[in-house]
């Protein structure tokens, strides 16, 4: 979607539009089917974790479908790049904020410099998650289908394993900030990509030249 | 030789510890296959059909003496060919008895993920339940020998269970019974090992195999499956038995410090993000409009 252009409907009470329903709707398709990929992956990571594929209908079972709901996660992956793809660039914008991370981590948000509809954090997640899904589904057709693989090239097979292994514990450590920060750390985000809509505050304190550029408040400062 | 209930000492996929853990009976049983005396009459394979309860299958002719190009899940023994020229000119007719090695260190059961699915018993013998199989096929992966086989209908694997059935109720593998020209044999590792080591000097005394040897491999613990070969120096030769099998590096990285270190991580990150929650809260906006920074 290319925000840029278009002014983004208000509720009654004033709150601005942030998501679209068919950018929520793509937003959970993209989280349940990563958190199914998640959770049986886990159960055939960790013996510890196995218990997880009980859960979901036994190790045969999870076996069967975490490579095919892994291509719908694929799937809604792209279907997110084909919305976000232009306000996920990175601009001279995210580096000045990407230099100040630590404030933003230690909530002094008035020492974080203004952002455009989606903050630099944001924006690396997104991007990591992107090409993550990418590596895992590349590495996974290896260990989906091993038979069809010939011995010559078995020890392909095995780099599959660590690559998958490697770029699924990158997306599993993005994926546990993106919980926490919307679950914990940022009241009203959890509303955000639930009812789409935001107050004017949110949008003024966590986008500010989003917020001035869909408001009409202004032109934005550099 | 009776060996009684058999015992478990390692689990694949297994949470917790294993009851027979790094135990071992007074002997461990193991299979001798002398290739020097093999004539390749495929008695073995149509023994093990028989006793597993296979169908008997059409061979896939190849131009060579063997049966078909590989094992399959249902096919767990199979007599390898190869035609061998030597450099004098000499050419030799190589016949192996390929089927699971029941390494002391298998690799299908660290790469396998499924609680249960292979076990290892305190005799040796590697066993696959294909009641606790997920289908993954890691072990394929694990498996340094090419054995574990795949039924793409069932979804499980299956391999040579050096007929654990029968070891366990006192009798020898099916294979044994069947051969005809005692070159397999059945007993304990250390009198398998005495028997290849009479067996090697007796070639270096009356034959012109002066680099016959014992195939035991080292890489993965030594196996419960050993071969006396013409010419140890190259095991290769015998429908590509390899020469210094190990457990793929990528399988002990993935099952060894990547383990730890992932689980360590994800329950770092938790932690850290828990106490980040303590330390800093979450955000607050303010009400009122504000001048925007320059």
């Amino acid at each position: 979607m290319s925000a840029a252009s278009t002014v983004p409907p208000m509720s009654a009470a004033g709150e601005i539009e942030r998501y679209t329903f068919r950018e929520r709707l793509m937003h959970w398709l993209t989280g349940l089917t990563y958190l199914y990929c998640l959770a049986t992956g886990l159960a055939f990571y960790s013996p510890h974790l196995f218990w997880l594929a009980d859960v979901l209908g036994g190790g045969p079972t999870s076996r069967f479908w975490h490579p095919i709901v892994g291509i719908a996660f694929l799937m809604c992956t792209l279907w997110m790049n084909s919305l976000w793809h232009r306000d996920m660039e990175i601009t001279e914008t995210d580096k000045r904020w990407l230099d100040r991370t630590e404030n933003y981590a230690a909530n002094r948000d008035d020492l974080v410099p203004p952002q455009e509809r989606f903050n630099a954090g944001q924006k690396l997640f997104y991007w990591l998650m992107l090409y993550g899904a990418l590596l895992l589904l590349l590495s996974g057709v290896f260990l989906w289908i091993p038979e069809y693989i010939p011995r010559q090239t078995a020890w392909v097979r095995g780099l599959m394993v660590l690559v998958h292994e490697i770029a699924a514990l990158a997306t599993i450590g993005g994926f546990l900030i993106h919980v926490y920060m919307g679950i914990f750390l940022v009241p009203g985000s959890m509303t955000a990509i639930t009812t789409g809509y935001v107050s004017r505050a949110w949008a003024r304190a966590h986008h500010r030249f989003w917020y001035m550029r869909v408001t009409g408040g202004g032109q934005r400062e550099e | 030789m009776s060996n009684g209930p058999l015992q478990i000492k390692a689990i694949s996929g297994h949470a917790g510890p294993v009851p027979g853990r790094d135990t071992s009976r007074d002997y461990d049983v193991c299979k001798l296959i002398d290739v020097t005396t093999c004539i390749g009459c495929k008695a073995c394979e149509v023994a093990c059909l028989e006793w597993n309860g296979y169908p008997f299958r059409e061979t896939v002719f190849d131009n060579t003496y063997q049966t078909m190009p590989d094992l399959a899940w249902n096919y767990y023994n199979l007599i390898r060919f190869n035609e061998h020229v030597d450099e004098d000119g000499s050419l030799s007719w190589l016949m192996r008895k390929d089927q699971c090695m029941h390494c002391a260190e298998p690799g299908c059961l660290m790469a396998c993920p499924a609680d249960g699915a292979i076990v290892q018993y305190t005799n040796g013998i590697v066993d696959f339940h294909q009641e606790n199989c997920i289908g993954c096929q890691y072990c394929v992966t694990g498996c340094p020998f090419n054995i574990p086989k795949f039924n793409s209908a069932t979804k499980k694997i299956h391999k040579c269970t050096l007929c654990s059935d029968r070891v366990g109720a006192g009798l020898e593998p099916a294979c044994i019974k069947a051969c005809p020209t005692g070159c397999l044999h059945f007993g304990t590792k250390d009198d398998m090992k005495d028997l290849a080591g009479t067996r090697v000097k007796q070639l270096h005394e009356h034959t012109a195999h002066k680099n016959a040897g014992i195939y035991d491999p080292p890489g993965v613990g030594g196996t419960h499956v050993m071969y006396v070969l013409h010419d140890i120096n190259h095991p290769e030769r015998y429908g590509g038995l390899p020469k210094d099998p190990q457990i793929p590096w990528t399988v002990r990285m993935w099952k060894g410090p990547l383990k730890w270190i992932g689980d360590l991580a994800m329950a770092a990150g938790i932690v850290g993000l828990a106490a980040h929650y303590i330390r800093f809260g979450s955000k607050k906006i303010e009400e009122q409009p504000k001048e925007a920074p320059k």
